[in-house]
């Protein structure tokens, strides 16, 4: 698929969305957990310590990847069972990571692909890169050079909530961006 | 850790025997986590009632092996054999003619192990073993099984193996070993292990703080083929087991899965989506040369060889749901070969050829079925409900399988015709993935 111009009003729109307001927030398919669940599962992608600071150098203005006020914050998007569609919600968050991507120097990604535990390894390895691809591949569309984004799938190996049932599936059923 | 380094971890043992029903065999390691379990489940009507009598030690032989406790083990967990307990035991030969068969035929056996165990002068021990038939009084099998002092374990499986297939008439598969992954919990480390046929002697191949999935056993048995996700990358390795060297043969972008030896090993079956989706591909592991075998816009993956190399069967969803289908092995057309059910992956052939094992959804269930090589015939294996990662025993009597047990994951082998199934798990963390090896000639 070939990049397309990103459409100046989503470019504004995300540039406003970068200062921090608020936005819709992206929720995984009916039945599922609550947001704060999901904010829980949100992976830390800062790779900063998690010590106590003992220098007193000038704090780095914080990234809005690592800022829970910001929409950027979010970078999971959940799918429903045996499908890599991306639902609405889902596609609205990409559009904001696309134009963090695209607005960023330096900035790149690894589209990670899950599934649940149900079906057979090899299936859901291949179904976990499938959902990767489509993230990519919208992020391409909105804009973001291919260069800048990589795939990986862990199909079931990898479950954010490991345990049985509708609620765990939900939320292993997912494509993270890890920065 | 050093992902080329072999780890070995060496097994202390002591077996125990339990009743008619059930039978339990501990594996005790120098650490409670890596205790290994088998557990024979189920009845064993229609099992035939043997005798293996404690083998004589003679000329000062101390071996650390009970053979004779190995060898019932090993009939026992063949769902074939019932072995007698020793408690019922009136008296205990160890050669031939100190056997007063009609004693035995007052037991109600059907045959009779005896043997002892001598020591050699250049170190190690020859096992001498004779197989009766108490019906008759003859003698049917007569045999020495040389072993060095390490192996004993390996030689009462041979044992085994010959009493197996004398009485029969099929190879036994005591004297193989089994592949499979370990797992310390969720996010735990992750190890690929190979462990005896009973669970014993379980070794390290590679681990990682990252999932390894889908061993392979090369036709030889002497090297293993998985996917490792070291380094945050998806990678396919051939890893030879004695010297524990290993290459990576593939690591493409996307997925690199569901490695597969062709009957010959001189090729390597694969899922790639390198090409923006997951096809079949095989790779030449001289040459290298790597061939497209399949090309859809659909999942194609879980690769397995027809046992004569002619084709292989693999998993697709290219009619909408999985479904298993069958391509050459020179590539072409695929024929769909399953139809019944919306759920059907991970196929693979039995040793002759004429069976096929998969993984099957029915009522939100996933269970184990067995099929003819055309996906007609089917019937249920196992009863679980996130059932997968099937294959068959390299003699093709049993089916193995890992399956959950109170919410962890366990393997499990069941017997294609009739008999006992049994269970094979840790005390600790989860089993899954398992992988027969071939014979070991």
């Amino acid at each position: 698929m070939t990049p397309r111009p990103i459409p100046a009003a989503g470019l504004m729109l995300a540039a406003t969305l970068f200062a921090g307001c608020a936005s819709t927030q992206p929720s995984p398919p009916t039945g599922s957990p609550s947001a704060a669940e999901l904010d829980a599962m949100t992976p830390n992608t800062s790779g900063a310590p998690q010590g106590v600071a003992i220098d007193f150098e000038p704090a780095k203005p914080l990234s809005p990847l690592d800022d829970p006020n910001n929409p950027l914050y979010k970078k999971v998007i959940y799918f429903d069972y045996d499908t890599a569609e991306i639902p609405p919600d889902g596609a609205d968050l990409l559009k904001l990571h696309a134009g963090y991507l695209y607005n960023t120097p330096g900035a790149s990604v690894t589209v990670e692909g899950h599934t649940d535990e149900r079906g057979t390894r090899g299936y859901n390895l291949a179904l976990g890169d499938r959902r990767a691809d489509t993230v990519q591949r919208f992020l391409v569309a909105e804009g973001v050079p291919p260069a800048k984004l990589s795939r990986l799938s862990y199909g079931e190996e990898r479950p954010a909530a490991p345990a049985s049932g509708e609620r765990a599936w939900a939320l292993n059923r997912r494509v993270e961006l890890v920065y | 850790m050093h992902p080329d380094t072999m780890r070995a971890h060496t097994m202390r043992s002591s077996a125990i025997l339990a009743t008619l029903f059930s039978l339990l065999l501990c594996a005790l390691a120098g650490n409670a986590a890596a205790k290994l379990t088998i557990e024979i489940t189920g009845g064993v009507e229609g099992a035939q009632p043997i005798a293996v009598v404690p083998f004589g030690n003679v000329d000062g032989a101390k071996p650390d092996v009970d053979i004779a406790a190995v060898v019932g083990a090993d009939l026992a967990r063949s769902g074939k054999f019932k072995p007698m307990p020793r408690r019922e035991m009136l008296m205990t030969p160890h050669r031939e003619e100190d056997v007063d068969i009609r004693e035995w035929q007052l037991l109600a056996m059907n045959s009779l192990v005896v043997g002892e165990v001598s020591p050699k002068t250049s170190g190690g021990y020859d096992i001498r073993f004779e197989l009766i038939d108490v019906f008759s009084g003859k003698k049917l099998l007569a045999g020495t099984v040389s072993s060095t002092t390490k192996g004993l374990r390996n030689a009462a499986h041979r044992i085994a193996d010959k009493v197996y297939e004398d009485l029969t008439g099929e190879p036994g598969v005591f004297a193989t070993r089994i592949a499979y992954v370990t797992s310390a919990g969720a996010a735990g480390r992750v190890a690929l292990r190979v462990a005896d046929s009973d669970g014993y002697n379980a070794q390290t191949i590679v681990d990682s703080a990252e999932p390894i999935m889908a061993p392979a056993w090369s036709p030889e048995g002497n090297r293993l083929a998985y996917v490792s996700f070291e380094g945050r990358q998806s990678a396919i390795y051939v890893q030879d087991l004695s010297s524990g060297r290993r290459e990576r043969v593939a690591s493409y972008q996307g997925i690199n899965g569901s490695p597969a030896f062709s009957p010959d090993g001189s090729k390597l079956a694969m899922s790639l989506s390198k090409g923006g989706n997951a096809d079949i591909y095989v790779l030449d592991l001289a040459t290298r040369q790597l061939i497209q075998l399949t090309d859809h816009y659909a999942i194609d993956t879980e690769p397995a060889w027809a046992p004569n190399g002619s084709n292989l069967v693999f998993t697709s969803d290219r009619g909408g749901k999985p479904q298993i289908y069958r391509v050459g092995a020179a590539g072409g057309p695929a024929q769909r070969v399953t139809f019944q059910g919306d759920y059907n992956a991970d196929a693979s052939y039995s040793p002759d050829g004429n069976a096929l094992t998969m993984v099957t959804r029915e009522g939100g269930r996933f269970r184990v079925v067995m099929t003819d090589a055309n996906g007609d015939s089917r019937r249920y294996i196992s009863s679980g409900s996130l059932d997968e990662s099937p294959s068959f025993a390299p003699n093709g009597n049993m089916i193995i399988y890992a399956t959950q047990n109170n919410g962890r994951g366990v393997l499990a082998a069941t017997p294609v015709s009739s008999g006992a199934s049994h269970r094979l798990s840790r005390d600790a963390g989860e089993v899954r993935e398992p992988a027969w090896s071939p014979l070991f000639r």
